[in-house]
């Protein structure tokens, strides 16, 4: 090889650091931080972990951009979560082994400047001699500050009803209005079997009501036993209630109906967030559970077509419960 | 001293549980017999009567300790008797317990046996013969979601309503399946084809099937029931290692 490739490959090499530099001589000042040993060998520990982990990221996109590899998620996790392990551990040796480190105590400074702290305390004082009536205006600050803080907050009320609660009982359920099923086409009485239980809407109205849809249920007549009133709430045994939870309004959608009742609980309507359950041949009753209400019932007839239809509004109102809840009838 | 105490206290307190014996009824035993009648007298007729009756509370004396209760088997069906007894739910050693999957001890002739023998008590519905292949996927988990996951969860893991426990759905075949929809054992209500569709029954079978052996791409299912043992895993392991990390890499202030 000629002398002067020998000397570019000398100054490529110098230029990449394949070797350790050696240090200048310090400036014409003194030392400010200690010396520090020099620590070649884990400057090469931290080039091995960062060129892994260089490995480990590019290891990534090849997962990534081929789409045939098995269990293509967990290698991708594997590569990146690699590739971050590899830089964090290079940042740890050089947080150990190669930042330079002192530490250094001092003492709090002396006070200084006593006297101009008296004078600025007397500066104060006598700032304060124009103010007669301290404890009047300091009150009457605090009145304003509180008639401008409730002013400011009062708009909260219209986030939703706190004074007028009508919109809490109305429901879409009056005399007449028929039943349709999930498809919308009006529900026979004869569709309803024992030890199943349906969903009903009112027809033409909107589903998204709170009291708009219901859970229906068959018993035989002799295990029904609604509270006075409710006669002839259940025509041929089927009973209507609100499928709206009274504890947190969670759609009820679990239904216990037993094969040998002898032995084995009753029926219920149970809810699947708080398991409240709710006895369908006691008019709603609460079983087991966090509501504080029984679940509201709707009366039922079956017209001359067979086609169930409501005679009338629920027991009570529907969804969770409020203040003042026990006073208000669903309108 | 106190510290490696603590550790194996610990620890043993929490192999203790694992190593107790498995939950279900206790195990029973089958009689052998050559024709369904004398099958079903040997095995059944103490809580179910001689003639399917069935006998109430509070029961008749059987064999041994045993007092026999049980519902009438009239009308009920070959698709009845043919899920309980391949389910394992009977015979059960005592009717006041939850019947619940064990281990089959009829051999399959045995089975079908009894199932003619019981089905001619009266008239109910037959064996179903499902197609789950004719079913969609996608429409199952919509139909599966809404009727059954409030009781079985989503993923068919089991879970509880009040008064009994419900089972997963591992280990059921696509007859199974179908014949607890329409019959509705123990407590499950019973979905008639008006509620549930024949071809809507083939795609909640169809997804069943899925959900048994589901595509797991985070690799480590954890159960598949959903965020809480995921975030015991992000508590208990994830944050622990981090912990241990800091303490290794890390170095404590000293002060004079």
């Amino acid at each position: 090889m000629s002398r002067r490739r020998i000397g570019l490959l000398a100054r490529l090499a110098k230029a990449l650091e394949l070797e350790p530099a050696s240090i200048d001589e310090p400036a014409e000042r003194g030392r400010i931080l200690p010396e520090a040993p020099k620590e070649p060998g884990a400057e090469l520990v931290v080039i091995v972990l960062l060129l892994l982990a260089s490995c480990c990221a590019a290891g990534f996109i090849a997962v990534f951009a081929d789409s045939r590899i098995p269990h293509a998620t967990q290698f991708l996790g594997l590569s990146l979560g690699l590739a971050f392990g590899f830089l964090a551990a290079a940042l740890v040796v050089i947080a150990r082994c190669l930042v330079v480190t002192e530490e250094l105590t001092h003492d709090y400074p002396p006070e200084e400047h006593q006297e101009a702290e008296r004078e600025l305390e007397q500066l104060f004082d006598e700032s304060r001699e124009r103010f007669t009536r301290r404890r009047l205006l300091v009150a009457t600050s605090a009145l304003t500050g509180t008639a401008m803080g409730a002013a400011l907050l009062a708009p909260v009320v219209s986030f939703g009803p706190v004074f007028d609660l009508s919109a809490f009982v109305e429901t879409p359920w009056f005399r007449g209005r028929r039943l349709v099923g999930d498809d919308g086409a009006p529900l026979k009485a004869s569709a309803i079997q024992e030890a199943d239980f349906y969903t009903a809407y009112p027809e033409g109205a909107d589903r998204e009501q709170l009291a708009a849809p219901l859970v229906l249920v068959r018993l035989p007549g002799s295990a029904i036993h609604l509270p006075s009133g409710r006669s002839g709430w259940a025509p041929g045994g089927i009973l209507a209630y609100s499928k709206i939870c009274t504890h947190a309004a969670c759609a009820i959608s679990l239904y216990r109906t037993p094969t040998f009742p002898a032995v084995e609980p009753g029926p219920a309507l149970v809810c699947p967030c708080h398991y409240s359950t709710f006895d369908p041949a006691t008019g709603g009753t609460v079983l087991f559970g966090p509501a504080g209400r029984p679940l509201p019932q709707l009366p039922l007839e079956v017209d001359s077509d067979g086609v169930l239809r409501a005679t009338g509004n629920f027991s009570g109102p529907v969804g969770p419960s409020w203040w003042g809840i026990r006073s208000r009838k669903p309108t | 001293m106190s510290r490696y105490a603590l550790i194996v206290s610990v620890l043993a307190l929490a192999t203790v549980p694992a190593a107790s014996a498995a939950s279900g009824p206790p195990p029973v035993g089958i009689v052998e017999a050559s024709s369904g009648a004398g099958l079903y007298a040997a095995n059944c007729s103490s809580c179910h009567g001689p003639g399917g009756e069935g006998i109430l509370p509070p029961g008749r004396p059987g064999v041994g300790d045993l007092v026999g209760e049980g519902p009438s088997l009239r009308n009920v069906g070959a698709a009845t008797v043919d899920f309980y007894l391949r389910s394992g739910y009977m015979p059960l050693a005592n009717p006041h317990i939850q019947p619940w999957q064990s281990r089959v001890l009829l051999t399959n002739r045995e089975i079908k046996k009894l199932v003619a023998y019981v089905s001619s008590f009266g008239h109910g519905p037959p064996i179903p013969h499902p197609d789950p292949a004719s079913g969609s996927l996608p429409a199952g988990y919509a139909l599966f979601t809404e009727n059954c996951a409030g009781c079985h969860q989503v993923a068919a893991e089991g879970g509880y309503v009040t008064g009994a426990r419900v089972p997963p759905l591992d280990g059921l075949t696509d007859v199974e399946v179908a014949e607890a929809v329409r019959t509705g054992p123990y407590v499950m209500p019973k979905f008639t084809p008006q509620a549930i569709s024949n071809a809507q029954l083939n795609s909640i079978i169809r997804y069943v099937d899925y959900v048994q052996h589901p595509q797991d791409p985070g690799g480590w299912s954890i159960g598949r029931i959903g965020p809480v043992p995921e975030g015991l895993v992000a508590w208990l392991i994830g944050a622990a290692l981090l912990v241990a990390f800091c303490r290794v890499v890390g170095r404590r202030a000293r002060y004079e």
